[in-house]
């Protein structure tokens, strides 16, 4: 056994030094690329080079397309109200990109290949495998590198002459005004509430549209915000956070890729039009509301500036960012946050109940979704128990025999450890002379501590 | 009865999960009293509304992060809760997403 884990590190070893290999390459094309940029102009002064601050590299502005860009860019070219002068103002702008998954994929492939000029990515993330569905920017190959990084990789193979500056960090309150300040327009591609009114508020406080998408499942929503006269921002519409119960991610509602896909080549299209002028009415005081499940496509109408909102109007509330997690009570990540709702003797760790009670008679909960209980189970004892069945107190009634014998322990799990501590004490309380416990970290735990072949998700 | 007041209620984007999975309903309102979307809150909540009513309802209004569309335009830019619902409205009440 100690061989094959002694090969299976250095396969894991080899494949990182591979990925890293790769990017210090693809930072190497990139610098090389500015310093014949910086030559071309005639420059010396190292004006081209000097964008580590976060600072948007500046250069010359482009007033001609070159024979490449008229190749490359023709069928566009031809387009009515587009022209070489669109091409140019594409060429001349800085689109800032928060967020590199589902929707920041095709929107980033969109316009780089369209021509933007420089293009900011931020992510704080890693590229992993659940993304590959939906993030298709990200290659197997480079599983563990930053995926601002992995994204730079695929979007010079598309377009060479695209600069891109990496932001490998979460976007926050303190870094957001060095990072966006020199951007044209900010696409808001996140997947969490906090950073969706950071960047809103930001985004009105530097004076920039803010194109706005999000996904869910099979569905999409498509917005501009801060955009023209009358166009509202994100806190006109929403001038208070949703109550963190009734907000469910990807990762825990699931999405299909070919959704967020829409929603992300449409936030493309409208940061276009924005920057290109002329080519057509954008989506601003309108939301585009997209149904994959039926195949339609709504647009309807949304409220103009709110008078009195306390960030866009003419006298707001906020002129300065503030602590967004705290506004919304929720994370701006969606990394495991443990809930620590039982006592410690409530509790139960994988290596323990694998040692010491797997093989003994009690009942096996697992309090996860049915669909998700389909993907995998703990073992053949496992029953599953959808936790809204708990809450609903309707597993009473199915196991109704069961729940008589005090003498059986009860076992609750789910695929991290959190809503498994929610069915245990919700159970506690109808039942305090059972033993009920919870495993702690779920289905994750079993796979990191007991059996490393067990499917993780 | 012919003097029904007939709406569309549409519940989308996950709003439709505290609503018996339904998407689409046509209703039939007594005709005969007067309904804004302020009573049609009230009804849904008395006669449609399957599970967790504080993620629909808080106070007399709708949660934040619900918007509520009346013939596809904002309810805010009609009257809110006051709106006085007409013959054949279409009502659609959406869950803001936030993933992406």
């Amino acid at each position: 056994m100690l061989g094959v884990e002694a090969l299976r590190n250095e396969r894991s070893r080899l494949r990182q030094e591979i990925a890293d290999l790769r990017s210090a390459i693809c930072k190497k094309e990139q610098s090389l690329r500015e310093l014949e940029e910086a030559l071309a102009n005639g420059g010396g002064n190292g004006d081209g080079l000097a964008d580590e601050g976060g600072e948007r590299n500046t250069g010359t502005i482009q007033t001609q397309l070159t024979n490449d860009d008229i190749a490359r860019y023709s069928r566009q070219l031809i387009l009515p109200n587009f022209g070489v002068q669109g091409q140019l103002r594409l060429k001349n702008s800085s689109v800032l990109i928060v967020g590199m998954g589902g929707l920041g994929c095709p929107a980033a492939q969109y316009l780089a290949a369209a021509g933007v000029g420089y293009l900011g990515l931020i992510d704080y993330d890693q590229v992993e495998r659940s993304n590959f569905h939906r993030q298709t920017l990200h290659t197997e190959a480079r599983c563990g590198m930053a995926k601002t990084e992995s994204a730079r990789i695929a979007l010079l193979e598309l377009n060479p002459s695209c600069r891109i500056h990496c932001h490998s960090e979460l976007i926050n309150s303190h870094n957001a005004s060095n990072i966006m300040r020199s951007y044209d327009v900010v696409l808001d591609c996140s997947d969490n509430v906090a950073t969706r009114y950071l960047l809103n508020d930001a985004c009105v406080i530097f004076r920039k549209p803010l194109v706005s998408g999000s996904a869910l499942k099979m569905d999409g929503q498509l917005t501009v915000y801060n955009y023209g006269a009358q166009g509202p921002c994100y806190r006109c519409i929403y001038p208070v956070p949703p109550p963190p119960e009734a907000v469910t991610n990807c990762g825990d509602g699931g999405v299909l890729g070919a959704v967020t896909g829409v929603i992300g080549s449409l936030q493309a299209l409208e940061t276009i039009k924005i920057i290109v002028g002329g080519l057509g009415e954008v989506l601003a005081g309108r939301m585009l509301i997209f149904d994959g499940t039926t195949g339609q496509f709504r647009n309807i109408r949304i409220r103009s500036k709110r008078s009195n909102c306390h960030a866009c109007s003419s006298q707001p509330l906020i002129t300065d960012l503030i602590d967004y997690e705290l506004f919304c009570g929720m994370h701006a990540t969606d990394k495991d946050h443990p809930l620590q709702l039982l006592e410690s003797d409530q509790r139960l760790d994988v290596q323990t109940y694998h040692d010491k009670l797997e093989s003994q008679p009690h009942l096996l909960f697992d309090v996860r979704s049915t669909a998700e209980f389909e993907i995998c189970q703990l073992s053949t004892n496992a029953i599953n128990l959808p936790l809204a069945e708990v809450l609903d107190d309707s597993y009473l009634k199915r196991f109704a025999v069961e729940l008589q014998n005090k003498d059986l322990p009860i076992i609750v799990l789910c695929r991290r450890g959190n809503d498994s501590q929610i069915a245990v004490q919700h159970m506690r309380n109808r039942f305090p002379d059972h033993s009920i416990r919870d495993l702690i970290g779920g289905l994750h735990a079993w796979t990191r501590k007991v059996d490393p072949d067990f499917p993780i998700y | 009865m012919a003097n029904d007041l007939k709406l569309i209620l549409e519940l989308s984007a996950g709003a439709e999960l505290l609503f018996g999975n339904i998407k689409r309903r046509q209703l039939s309102l007594d005709g005969s009293q007067k309904w804004t979307i302020g009573s049609l809150l009230k009804w849904m909540h008395a006669n449609i509304l399957t599970r967790s009513p504080e993620l629909f309802i808080q106070g007399d209004t709708v949660r934040p992060g619900i918007l509520v569309l009346v013939n596809d335009t904002d309810w805010e830019l009609l009257g809110g809760l006051d709106y006085e619902l007409q013959q054949n409205d279409n009502i659609l009440f959406i869950s803001t997403l936030h993933g992406g």
